[in-house]
C-alpha cells in the first residue's frame, strides 16, 4: 500500500488497528467541529437587524462534552496499553541476540556466534529478543514494519522482542539522535524462511558460540577462581542464578536478569548478594561490550542440569523453542 | 460603553512620543516600550530560526544529503528548535501582548515591578547573543533537547555557550511570570474582581505559574549539562556511575509545561477575538478559566510520555500515558467553548478572526494527534518520528503561531495607533493556512510510515512527501513575510486608528489609540462584567469608523 509501512511482524497488526481506529474517531471529531464551525460561520453572520444573543453557558454541556471525550480518551489509554504491555513483556523462550550500538552502526552476535554488522538476519515465526547496549550515546532500534522501537542506552540492557510474520528485507533506522551520521546509522532486518535461515546459520562457519566465548573469558579475567560452581567460593555460585531472585546484604530482593548479571560485572558494589562480603574488583573499563555480552550469555546458560558442562551451541541450549 | 473619540493623533502625548532618543527606550520603565523592544527582539529570532528551517526543507527535497554537510544539517536543526523556541515561542505573547495590555487590562498604570521588567528584557538579550555568539562560532548541533551523553561527552561544537542562552533567558521568563502574577493579584482597579478579568489575563496568569515553578528546573539541568561537559561530573555519564535517563526525567519535568507556555497565551488571544467578532461574551466563563488552570497544573504531571521507549519502567509508561489524558480534556472543553460562543452570534470576518478560525481548527487537529501519541501502542511506532515534528508544528504553529498573528492585527492598531491593510490582511492568513498544512500535514503520514526525525538523509520513497512539505514551507513563507511588509508600510501610511476601532470590550480600548504612558488619566472603576458586548452592540462597519486626521 502507498504510504503505509510494511507490516512484518505480530505487533504490526495490533498497532495498526488501534491506529486506524483513532484516525477515525479523529476524523469524526474534525469533521464534527469544523462543520459546526462553518455553519456558525454562515448561519450567525452579522446580519441588518439581528444581534448577537449573549448565552451565559451550559454546565450541563461542559460536563456532558467532557466526560464523553474523557471516555473515549480511556478507550485510546486501554487499547495502546494492552499493546505495550505485550512488546514489553518478551516471551521466555525466545531467540536472543546481542545487539551493540555504536556511533554509526549496528553490531549483532547470534548465540551461535555469527556476527552481523547493519543487518540482522532472522528467522519467520518465531521470538526473536534483541539485548541491547550502546556503546557511546543514546541511540534506538527501529523497525518501521514491526512498528517496535526501543531506545538503546549506554551503560545498561535495554531489550526489544518481536516475531516477524512475513519474509522479507525491512528497513532498520535508529531514532534517536546520536550525532553526525545519525541518518546514516540504517539497516536491514532480513526475514527468512526458517529452511533459508538454518542454511545461513551454518554457512557463516566456524563460528564460536556466544556462551562458549564467554566461559573462556570467565576463566581469562578470573572470575571462574571466585565464583565457583559449589558453596566454597569467595563469590555467589552463578549455576541457575539468571532470572531468580537474589538475596541482598541490604535486605532487598532483586531479579538476576540481564541488566542485574552485567551490572554485577561493572559495578559489583551496587547489589552485595547476602553472605558475601565485597570484595569483588570492578571490571569498567577493561572489558568491551562484545566481551560482556560473551560472558552474560554464558552465566545465563549455566542451568543446574548443565552445571560443569560445556554450553551447547546456539540452537540446542535453554534459550530456543 | 462609548466607542471612538475623534483625537488629533498629531499632538497627543502618547507613550511612542514620550521621549525620543535610545537612552529613553533602553532605558524605559514603560511595560509598553518593553513590549515593543521584545517585539524587535523576538521577530529577530522568528526569521533566525526560519531562515534555518528553511534550509532544512530545501535539503529535505531530495533523499540524498547533498545541499549540506550532515554536521551542518544537524546544526540547522538544533538552532532552529532552540531559536524557536527558547527565543521565539516562550516569550513570545507574554513579553510583547502581555506586557503591553495586561495592565491596561486590568485598569493598571504598568507592572508592579517596571524595573523588573525592563531587567528581564536585558536578561533576554544577553542570553539571546549567546545564542548569536554560538551560532557565529560554528554552531551546536545536540538537538534542542541536548540530551546526554552525547551533549555532555561526545559532541564537539559549543554546547556550553548555548546552554548558558538558555539559562540566562530562562531568568527572564522567570521573572516575567513573577510580575504578572503580583501585578494581577495586587494591581486591578477597583472592581475588576478575578471573575471580571478578561481570558487573556486567565490565560497569562496560568502561564505565569508554570514559568515560575518550571523554569528553575530547566536552569540547573542545564547547569548541570555544562559542569558535566566541562569538569566531567559523572550526574549523567554511566560510565562514571551517571544515569542519562536523569537528564531526560529533568529536562521533560520542564519542557513539557513548557509547551503549555508557549500555547496558554494564545488561547487567551483567541477567547478576546472569538467575543468581539461574535460581539458575544464568551460561553462558559468559569470553565474556561478553569481550564488554564488546569491546564497548567495537570501539565506538570505528564513530561514522562516523552520517555515512553526511553528505558522508563512498564509501570511509570501506564501511568504517564493515563494522566496524559487528563490533560487533553480542558483542551477539548475550550475548543468546544470557543465553537458555541458563535451560536447565535453576529460574526464578521476580520484578520483577527480568520486567524481565531485557523487557531482553533489547527489546535484541534494538533491535539487529536496528541492523543495518538499519548496512547502507548502508537507511540512506540511513531515517537521520534515526523509524526511527532508533524504534531508540535500543528500546536505550536498552527495553533500558537496563528494565535499570536491574530492578536497582532487585533491589537496593532492600539498599539501602534495605525491600522494594518484589512484586504492584505485576509490575503496573508489564507496563505498561512494554506501553507501551514501543506507543510506539515503529508509530516503525519511520512511519520507513520516510518521516516525518524532528525535524518539529514533518507529512503527514496519518502520524497514525494518531502517535496510537498518543502513546497507548502514556501507558501507559508511569503505568508510571514507579508506581515512583515504591510505591518511596516501600516506605520506610515496606514488609517489612523480610533481608540476602539472595533468596538471591542476590554479596559484596553477605553484608553486612546496608541496610550499615554500611564495608560490611565484616572484609575477606571469597573461595574460592569467581561465580554458585555450586550452593552456595546455591533462591531463598526468601515464607514462607522471615526477617522482622526
Amino acid at each position: 500500500m502507498p504510504f503505509w509501512p510494511d507490516s512484518a511482524s505480530t505487533t504490526a497488526g495490533q498497532v495498526d488497528a488501534l491506529y486506524i481506529f483513532m484516525v477515525l474517531v479523529s476524523a469524526i471529531m474534525t469533521v464534527l467541529i469544523f462543520a459546526t464551525l462553518i455553519f456558525f460561520a454562515i448561519k450567525f453572520r452579522k446580519r441588518r437587524g439581528k444581534e448577537a444573543e449573549q448565552i451565559e453557558g451550559s454546565t450541563v454541556l461542559e460536563i456532558t462534552w467532557s466526560v464523553i471525550p474523557f471516555a473515549v480518551f480511556l478507550a485510546f489509554f486501554v487499547w495502546g496499553a494492552v499493546i505495550y504491555f505485550q512488546e514489553r513483556t518478551p516471551p521466555q523462550d525466545a531467540t536472543e541476540v546481542y545487539t551493540v550500538a555504536k556511533q554509526w552502526m549496528w553490531k549483532f552476535e547470534h548465540a551461535s556466534g555469527q556476527r552481523e554488522i547493519n543487518e540482522l538476519h532472522v528467522p519467520v515465526g518465531r521470538d526473536v529478543k534483541l539485548i541491547m547496549t550502546s556503546q557511546d550515546v543514546i541511540h534506538s532500534f527501529y523497525v518501521p514494519a514491526f512498528r517496535i522501537k526501543q531506545d538503546v542506552l549506554p551503560g545498561r540492557y535495554t531489550t526489544f522482542w518481536f516475531h516477524a510474520t512475513k519474509p522479507g528485507t525491512y528497513h532498520l533506522f535508529c531514532a534517536e539522535y546520536c550525532g553526525t551520521q545519525h541518518s546514516g546509522m540504517i539497516g536491514w532486518i532480513v526475514v527468512m524462511e526458517p529452511r533459508d535461515y538454518e542454511a545461513w546459520m551454518t554457512g557463516g562457519g566456524g563460528n564460536q558460540p556466544l556462551a562458549v566465548t564467554g566461559q573462556q573469558l570467565f576463566s581469562q579475567f578470573g572470575c571462574i577462581t571466585c565464583h565457583r560452581s559449589d558453596t566454597q567460593g569467595r563469590g555467589p555460585n552463578l549455576v541457575g542464578v539468571y532470572n531468580k531472585p537474589v538475596l541482598l546484604e541490604d535486605g532487598r530482593t532483586v531479579n538476576a536478569d540481564d541488566n542485574y548479571i552485567r551490572e554485577s560485572i561493572l559495578d559489583p558494589g551496587a547489589k552485595i548478594v547476602r553472605g558475601f562480603k565485597p570484595i569483588m574488583p570492578t571490571f569498567q573499563g577493561q572489558i568491551t561490550d562484545e566481551q560482556l555480552n560473551a560472558l552474560v550469555a554464558y552465566v545465563k546458560s549455566l542451568t543446574q542440569s548443565q552445571a560443569g558442562q560445556t554450553p551447547k551451541a546456539a540452537g540446542m541450549g535453554t534459550a530456543t523453542p | 460603553m462609548a466607542t471612538a473619540v475623534v483625537v488629533d493623533h498629531g499632538e497627543r502625548e502618547n507613550y511612542l512620543n514620550a521621549g525620543y532618543g535610545l537612552k529613553s527606550w533602553l532605558l524605559t520603565r514603560d511595560h509598553k516600550r518593553i513590549a515593543l523592544l521584545y517585539l524587535l527582539s523576538i521577530t529577530f529570532f522568528f526569521f533566525v530560526g526560519g531562515f534555518f528551517a528553511l534550509l532544512i526543507r530545501l535539503e529535505l527535497l531530495t533523499p540524498a544529503g547533498d545541499l549540506v554537510q550532515s554536521d551542518t544539517y544537524n546544526k540547522l536543526f538544533t538552532m532552529h528548535g532552540m531559536s524557536m523556541i527558547f527565543f521565539f515561542l516562550i516569550p513570545g505573547v507574554p513579553a510583547v501582548l502581555g506586557n503591553f495590555l495586561i495592565p491596561i487590562m486590568i485598569g493598571a498604570k504598568d507592572l508592579a515591578f517596571p524595573r523588573l521588567n525592563l531587567l528581564s528584557w536585558y536578561l533576554f538579550i544577553v542570553g539571546g547573543l549567546f545564542m548569536v555568539y554560538t551560532i557565529m562560532a560554528g554552531g551546536v548541533d545536540t538537538g534542542w533537547t541536548f540530551y546526554t551523553p552525547l551533549s555532555t561527552e561526545f559532541a564537539k561544537t559549543n554546547v556550553v555557550t548555548a546552554a548558558l542562552g538558555v539559562f540566562i533567558a530562562g531568568f527572564a521568563s522567570i521573572l516575567t511570570g513573577l510580575n504578572f502574577i503580583v501585578t494581577i493579584h495586587r494591581m486591578r482597579a477597583p472592581g475588576m474582581t478575578w471573575n471580571r478579568l478578561p481570558l487573556f489575563v486567565w490565560s497569562h496568569y496560568a502561564t505565569s505559574i508554570i514559568q515560575v515553578l518550571g523554569t528553575p528546573v530547566v536552569a540547573i539541568t542545564i547547569v548541570l549539562v555544562a559542569l558535566e561537559r566541562l569538569f566531567h561530573l559523572g550526574v549523567f555519564n554511566p560510565a562514571l556511575g551517571g544515569d542519562p535517563l536523569l537528564f531526560q526525567h529533568l529536562f521533560w519535568f520542564y519542557s513539557h509545561p513548557a509547551v503549555y507556555i508557549m500555547i496558554l497565551p494564545g488561547m487567551g488571544i483567541v477567547s478576546e477575538i472569538v467575543c468581539c467578532f461574535s460581539r458575544k461574551r464568551i460561553f462558559g466563563y468559569k470553565a474556561m478559566a478553569l481550564a488554564v488552570l488546569g491546564i497548567a497544573v495537570i501539565g506538570f504531571l505528564v513530561w514522562a510520555h516523552h520517555m515512553f521507549v526511553a528505558g522508563i519502567s512498564l509501570y511509570a509508561a501506564l501511568i504517564f500515558s493515563l494522566l496524559t489524558y487528563f490533560v487533553a480534556v480542558p483542551s477539548a472543553v475550550k475548543v468546544f467553548n470557543w465553537t458555541a460562543t458563535m451560536y447565535k452570534g453576529s460574526i464578521t470576518y476580520q484578520t483577527p478572526m480568520l486567524y481565531a478560525f485557523g487557531f482553533i481548527g489547527l489546535f484541534t487537529i494538533g491535539g487529536l494527534t496528541g492523543l495518538f501519541l499519548g496512547s502507548l501502542g502508537i507511540d512506540v511506532h511513531v515517537t521520534d518520528t515526523y509524526f511527532v515534528v508533524a504534531h508540535f508544528h500543528y500546536v505550536m504553529v498552527g495553533g500558537m503561531v496563528v494565535a499570536y498573528l491574530g492578536g497582532m492585527h487585533f491589537w496593532w492598531p492600539k498599539i501602534t495607533g495605525r491600522m494594518y491593510p484589512e484586504s492584505w490582511g485576509k490575503l496573508a492568513a489564507l496563505i498561512v493556512f494554506i501553507g501551514f498544512n501543506l507543510t506539515f500535514f503529508p509530516q503525519f503520514i511520512l511519520g507513520y510510515m516510518g521516516m525518524p526525525r532528525r535524518y539529514h538523509a533518507y529512503p527514496p520513497e519518502f520524497q514525494i512527501l518531502n517535496i510537498l512539505s518543502t513546497a507548502g514551507a514556501t507558501i507559508l513563507a511569503v505568508g510571514y513575510l507579508l506581515p512583515m511588509v504591510y505591518f511596516l508600510w501600516s506605520l506610515r501610511y496606514g488609517e489612523i486608528a480610533p481608540a476602539n476601532p472595533w468596538n471591542a470590550a476590554g479596559l484596553e480600548w477605553q484608553v486612546p489609540s496608541p496610550p499615554p504612558t500611564s495608560n490611565f488619566d484616572e484609575t477606571p472603576v469597573v461595574t460592569w462584567e467581561a465580554y458585555n458586548y450586550d452593552e456595546l452592540g455591533e462591531i463598526p462597519t468601515k464607514q462607522e469608523v471615526p477617522v482622526a486626521h
